[in-house]
């Protein structure tokens, strides 16, 4: 049952939502009405004047090898960061949810990643995978892998991915935790009695009843992948060796804040926005259709 | 065709033993129904047959098989679940299948089967639905077809009917019998019902906190019962006690208040003064005055219909319940104690006293 609860007059109705809708309009429309404006403007080069291009500036970003070139970054990498991040989040929390006994200590562990701050964790992932001082980085250099992700494209893609997803991984254990806490033990004891063994067991009854969350989470890790790790890719790699980690979002912040040309920067912001809503609508209209079961 | 035997069966979970040495052997066809209070240990029980959940001591043989070891998937059972448990992403004939599609029976063959069970609980239209586009009681055929299907070598239901309304459970419960006699499958049965109970099985085990208080038919079990937990959780209302003591020579038991009962069937062995404990069902009280009549001073009447119970008080602060044929009214019950219906059991260990 919905309890409605009836203001008299208007303006305190107002007064209440007056907080959240300052914020969306201060930190996200006018921000967002900015970066339409601006993509279709050009600017010359010193700044002075600006003048009325249309869709000019998104003709030239489509377009451009180079954003080509960041685009298909940016799919290689989300989908790896998504898939691995996926993969082992629900790999440990089938563990967690099998044994009790310290359960409590390994899922705090677990969850500490998501807490840390995007800068904090490059430099760790730093400090393992640096080819003079890092653990891991030595350790591949000293077994013949002449690993070194500052001349190597393919090593420093592997590097960003794998703290990306790191910092995703306890944000996706906890989801997948509770989805396999709401499994009724009865259900998974009634496929073992019909003679299906553990790995079947998960193949045909976990994780087809798992599959509303996990299509929740690879939504929400795609989008974390498109647009949150800006912080990780520019504390480890800034983009390089040569644009090999360059990603959609990072070249906006290369071609706007250090080649400051705003109307591309701005054009290339515009077209994330639209991916952003997109995958945003596709999930909301996934949700209303079918919960699978 | 099987046999289940339990040898010793115990079960403790941490420092609480659950289970106190459980032996039972069920014979081939034979449908018996583990009954007792709430917590008694029936599920844990069940569990363990099925093999969900490991004895800490004793044996479980199917078919002079030991099992105690395997995985419930190699000891070929099929258990009905409380709540079903039924897949719930999968269709009607998707959960029937399933253990066959395990086995990896042909296409054709699951197809059979299932039709077969499909048609026999009367479900056939179901076949596509989903879980939840079912009633409880579609839900619990659909769990029984899963079951059948797989044509076990055991049967187990975990109190398959109590989330069905009163009069579908009447149904099934004729149903779950048929179909038992039918297929021929050995099965164990737990309920807390005792009308359930009495009505399903061959034979009933009536369990008191993880022992088995008695082991025997239904009618046995009512006409005779072991001891005074049997006694009172067998029947409904439940039967009477009333406190006494042996006279001298075993023939007579002598009344709080002084009267005094011959025994009808032969004198019960002990020393003169022995603690005793009565029993009388409701139904076997008999109104009317005589010589040594109890007036109950009626507390409370329940019409039923066709029968009435009273709840009164003897003169010594007894409380008697009596069911009486057709409709009663009135403050005072004289009652008459029938000396051929009385049960008689040891007030000390509880257990019952044969002539
Ligand atoms: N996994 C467990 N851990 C600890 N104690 C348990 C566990 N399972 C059952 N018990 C205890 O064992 C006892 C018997 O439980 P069981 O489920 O067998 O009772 P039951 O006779 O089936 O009762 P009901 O009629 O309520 O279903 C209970 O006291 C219960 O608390
Ligand atoms: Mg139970």
């Amino acid at each position: 049952m919905q309890k409605k609860v009836i203001f008299r007059g208007t303006l305190l109705p107002i007064a209440l939502l007056a907080p959240q809708l300052v914020v969306t309009v201060v930190f996200f429309f006018w921000p967002a009405g900015q970066a339409v404006y601006q993509s279709m403007l050009r600017e010359d080069a010193f700044g002075l004047s600006s003048e009325f291009v249309g869709l000019e500036n998104f003709r030239e970003v489509l377009a451009d090898p180079s954003w080509v070139h960041a685009a298909l970054n940016t799919l290689v990498f989300s989908g790896c960061v998504a898939g691995l991040a996926l993969g082992l989040a629900l790999f440990l929390a089938v563990q967690a949810d099998k044994s009790l006994r310290g359960a409590t200590v390994y899922r705090s562990l677990l969850i500490w990643p998501y807490a840390v701050a995007p800068a904090v964790a490059a430099v760790l992932w730093l400090f393992l995978f640096q080819p003079q001082i890092g653990l891991i980085g030595r350790g591949l250099n000293a077994i013949g892998i002449p690993w070194d992700y500052r001349l190597n494209g393919t090593h420093a893609m592997i590097l960003v991915i794998v703290a990306a997803a790191w910092k995703q991984l306890a944000y996706n254990f906890i989801f997948f935790l509770a989805g396999l806490q709401s499994i009724p033990a009865s259900v998974l004891e009634a496929a073992a009695i019909d003679g299906a063994r553990p790995a079947r067991r998960f193949w045909t009854i976990i994780f087809p009843l798992l599959s509303p969350t996990t299509f929740f989470l690879l939504v929400v890790n795609l989008t974390y992948a498109f647009f949150e790790t800006f912080g990780v890719i520019h504390a480890l790699t800034g983009g390089g060796p040569a644009k090999a980690t360059e990603t959609l979002i990072y070249k906006v912040y290369i071609d706007g804040v250090e080649n400051l040309n705003l109307g591309s920067s701005s054009a290339q912001s515009v077209i994330l926005m639209v991916l952003v809503v997109l995958l945003t609508a596709f999930q909301f209209r996934a949700v209303e259709k079918k919960v699978h079961y | 065709m099987a046999t289940l035997s339990l040898r010793d069966v115990r079960k403790s979970f941490n420092a609480t033993q659950v289970l106190h040495g459980i032996e039972l052997e069920v014979a081939d066809g034979e449908l018996v129904v583990i009954v007792g209070a709430s917590g008694c240990g029936k599920s844990t029980l069940l569990r363990i047959v099925a093999g969900l959940e490991t004895p800490t001591s004793g044996q479980v043989v199917i078919s002079n098989r030991d099992v105690t070891g395997l995985e419930p998937a190699d000891r070929d059972i099929a258990m009905v679940f409380q709540n079903y448990a039924l897949y719930p992403h999968m269709s009607v004939f998707g959960n029937m299948a399933y253990g066959l599609k395990i086995r990896g029976l042909p296409r054709a063959e699951i197809e059979k089967r299932v039709q077969a069970a499909a048609e026999i609980l009367g479900i056939g239209a179901l076949l596509e639905r989903k879980p939840k586009q079912l009633s409880g009681g579609q839900r619990q055929r659909v769990a029984m077809g899963r079951a059948i299907v797989r044509e076990p070598a055991l049967f187990l239901f975990d109190e398959p009917l109590s989330n069905l309304d009163a009069k579908l459970r009447v149904q099934m419960r004729a149903e779950i019998r048929r179909l038992q006699r039918r297929l021929g499958v050995t099965s164990l049965f737990v309920t807390h019902d005792q009308v359930e109970a009495m009505t399903l099985g061959d034979r009933l085990v009536v369990m008191n906190a993880g022992r088995p208080a008695q082991v025997a038919p239904p009618m046995e079990i009512f006409s005779r019962p072991a001891d005074t937990y049997v006694a009172g959780f067998i029947g409904s209302p439940s039967m009477n006690f009333i406190p006494a003591t042996l006279e001298e020579g075993g023939r007579a038991a002598r009344l709080a208040e002084g009267s005094a009962i011959q025994f009808a069937d032969g004198p019960r062995p002990g020393p003169a003064g022995m603690p005793l404990i009565l029993g009388l069902r409701p139904e076997h009280i008999e109104p009317g005055d005589g010589p040594d009549s109890l007036p109950l001073a009626v507390e409370l009447i329940e019409p039923l219909g066709s029968e009435t119970v009273v709840h009164g008080r003897a003169p010594g602060g007894l409380a008697v319940t009596a069911r009486l044929p057709g409709a009663f009214s009135g403050a005072v019950l004289p009652v008459q104690l029938p000396a051929g219906h009385l049960h008689v059991f040891d007030a000390g260990s509880g257990r019952r006293l044969d002539p």
